[in-house]
């Protein structure tokens, strides 16, 4: 295998997660809820997952189990902001809080243990083609989720009349409600999406990504997944790109290292972070572009009067 | 069942002073629950979590060492909050604080007078407000969320402390543990009573939150953070620059942060490290909802939030539990805040039948 091969396959370990579990995010923010415990819900995707797989044995039990219980968890999100209108941006931190102690307690006893790492499933004929055929066709099963999930979403939204309702709560909850959707139930489902979602990113990481239970081992990738979702303008196939993007760069020091460029290692480690704060910088300076892409009624409170 | 909320016509006075402490209590039945399925007895579980450490003058001391960064930086995120902008990057706007202020201990260790003391507090509130500054542009002239900006910053901070402990600052005599000199005598903040450790930063905390509350109740400038909160276009109308205001709360926040940073630094640590805050500036956010967004309310929820941390350390002592216990507690107590403040604006109400029209023509 060539070294670029290796960066590569790096690459696409490191932004799958990401697009995952912004895809997720993608959806709740287009029914109008601004969910910020994307980070709390990926990191209880990574010990539940990471816990069933060293109970059960089986890595794919454990990948069932990260993304149900990212599904659970955000239902906290979904009753308090929705049912009892709390507001979101408080409520989302306190599901990324909330995530973060839970996961230290639930995964202590199972700190610095060997994890089981999926195993790549080779498509046959494919996976020969030379180059392409390693890096696409020989991944774990989480890699061919994140794309099927992209397209998946992708028709969802804009080819299905349930993914217009969706949008249509999204954009003005007043009127979907006024035409019969019924606002809340949405809602309740499109979070829940973003909560598996963010549980099935969760589950790549203490699987495939580094098969360990490390605390916080989310390292913020929950929030780079939200700024994706701004960079995407709201739009699935864009994800893939932010996320191979942002993937390189959070890659780039582990190269950078092998390669004997002697900047501080933690300059390095800060580049993701920095890089999300300049691509945010440069998709929303624009105010009106920002503002027709976003969902019009995002992280507005919704009571329906009876 | 369903729930129902139904509009309140003016917001209710008894639960906005009930509220924290509904939710306080639903913390600890929770808690309770935990301890039990934990396999501990939890009347003594709690009672080691949270009365315990009250009963010793030295735990009380810990207590407001504890309780002053938080109730600094809650303070400056209150003004934050009310205004609508926020500032969740609190942590980061400690450490950078913490450094800027510790650039004089450290690297002009040589220079010894009385005045490295207030320079060295007006250069952590100096390095905290710059800090902020970051996402405050950022948000005010490029329209960037600030919510995310300054949530990335905080994991620059850190690495950045990381680096200069374990680089350019690390302690010459120090065996090449990633720490810098300990501060000489004239750099450490001085105890404020004599009966144990508590220092200074805990007094910072409790002027500038009464401060702020003057501020909030008595002021133009209060009353322009309240407006432009509630209503971005009602603060316009009244010619308030929501722009101005941004720059405004991220700044007084920032300076706060910075402020309880260089304190902790210098009053309770005294050298840097490579981690010097368990995750003061996350959990003020729980103390500033927690205290209501009020300052004096603040004081009392800062103090609360203290006792989680030493109650942690004690029930780990005591029972054997894990320290992580204590976030968990925090996480919650957040959650049962926010869900009890829908009390205040709402009346709640079971439904557990709901007439339809059909039932009306099934009775005639």
């Amino acid at each position: 295998m060539g070294i670029v091969e290796a960066i590569l396959l790096s690459v696409i370990t490191a932004a799958t997660p990401l697009v995952i579990a912004a895809l997720g995010e993608l959806v709740t923010e287009r029914s109008g809820v601004l969910n910020l415990g994307v980070e709390g819900m990926m990191v209880m995707g990574a010990v539940c997952a990471f816990v069933a797989t060293q109970i059960t044995g089986s890595p794919y039990l454990g990948i069932l189990a990260g993304i149900v219980c990212g599904a659970v968890f955000s239902q906290l999100f979904a009753f308090l902001t929705l049912t009892l209108v709390a507001n979101q941006v408080a409520t989302g931190l306190a599901l990324t809080l909330l995530g973060l102690g839970v996961s230290g307690m639930l995964g202590e006893s199972f700190l610095g243990m060997q994890g089981i790492k999926l195993q790549p499933i080779v498509i046959p004929v494919l996976a020969d083609i030379p180059f392409i055929g390693p890096l696409l066709f020989r991944q774990d099963i989480i890699f061919y989720l994140s794309i099927a999930l992209v397209a998946g979403v992708h028709w969802f939204l804009f080819r299905s009349r349930v993914g217009l309702k969706l949008r249509a709560v999204g954009d003005s909850h007043a009127s979907a409600h006024a035409l019969g959707v019924n606002v809340i139930r949405t809602r309740y489902l499109a979070v829940m999406f973003g909560g598996a979602c963010a549980g099935l990113a969760g589950a790549q990481l203490s699987l495939v990504y580094t098969p360990q239970w490390v605390e916080n081992m989310s390292a913020g990738r929950g929030w780079i997944a939200l700024a994706l979702v701004v960079f995407s303008s709201w739009r699935p196939w864009r994800l893939i790109a932010g996320g191979y993007l942002f993937g390189a760069v959070s890659i780039s020091q582990l190269h950078a290292q092998a390669f004997g460029i002697g900047i501080p290692s933690q300059f390095l480690s800060s580049l993701p972070y920095l890089a999300t704060i300049v691509v945010l910088i440069l998709i929303s300076h624009n105010r009106r572009t920002t503002l027709i892409n976003t969902p019009a009624s995002l992280g507005k409170p919704f009571v329906p009067d009876r | 069942m369903r729930i129902e909320l139904e509009k309140r016509a003016k917001i209710s006075a008894l639960f906005s002073i009930l509220s924290p402490f509904i939710a306080f209590l639903l913390t600890i039945i929770f808690g309770g629950i935990m301890f039990a399925l934990l396999g501990k007895n939890p009347v003594t579980a709690l009672y080691s979590f949270f009365v315990e450490p009250l009963s010793e003058v030295w735990s009380l001391h810990e207590l407001a060492i504890k309780a002053a960064p938080l109730i600094l930086i809650a303070v400056g995120l209150s003004v934050c909050f009310r205004s609508n902008n926020w500032n969740i990057g609190a942590e980061g706007q400690f450490i950078m604080g913490a450094i800027a202020g510790s650039t004089l201990p450290v690297v002009f260790y040589e220079w010894q007078s009385p005045l490295v003391l207030p320079l060295m507090m007006l250069m952590g509130m100096l390095g905290g407000a710059l800090f902020a500054a970051i996402p405050a542009f950022l948000k005010a002239h490029m329209n960037t969320n600030e919510i995310l900006t300054s949530l990335m910053l905080v994991y620059v901070a850190q690495l950045f402390l990381d680096w200069l402990v374990r680089g350019p600052w690390r302690n010459p005599g120090g065996m090449n543990f990633p720490e810098t000199r300990t501060f000489a005598p004239d750099a450490i903040l001085p105890e404020l009573i004599a009966s144990g450790r508590t220092h200074w930063g805990f007094a910072f905390a409790i002027i500038a939150a009464i401060l702020v509350w003057f501020m909030m109740r008595y002021t133009l400038k209060g009353f322009e953070i309240s407006v432009l909160g509630q209503s971005e276009r009602a603060g316009r109308f009244a010619g308030f620059s929501s722009r101005r205001m941004i720059w405004f709360s991220m700044l007084l926040s920032g300076a706060l942060a910075g402020l309880a940073g260089i304190s902790e630094v210098s009053g309770a640590i005294q050298q840097l490290r490579p981690v010097i805050s368990p995750g003061y500036g996350f959990t003020a956010i729980i103390v500033a909802f927690l205290g209501r967004l009020n300052p004096l309310g603040i004081i009392a929820a800062g103090l609360v939030l203290a006792l989680t941390y030493l109650g942690g350390e004690a029930a780990q002592l005591s029972l054997g539990v894990s320290d992580k216990v204590t976030r968990v507690f925090q996480g919650l107590l957040l959650f049962f805040v926010l869900s009890c403040d829908t009390l205040i604006h709402y009346r709640i109400r079971l439904v557990w039948y709901r007439f339809t029209a059909s039932d009306l023509d099934r009775s005639r």
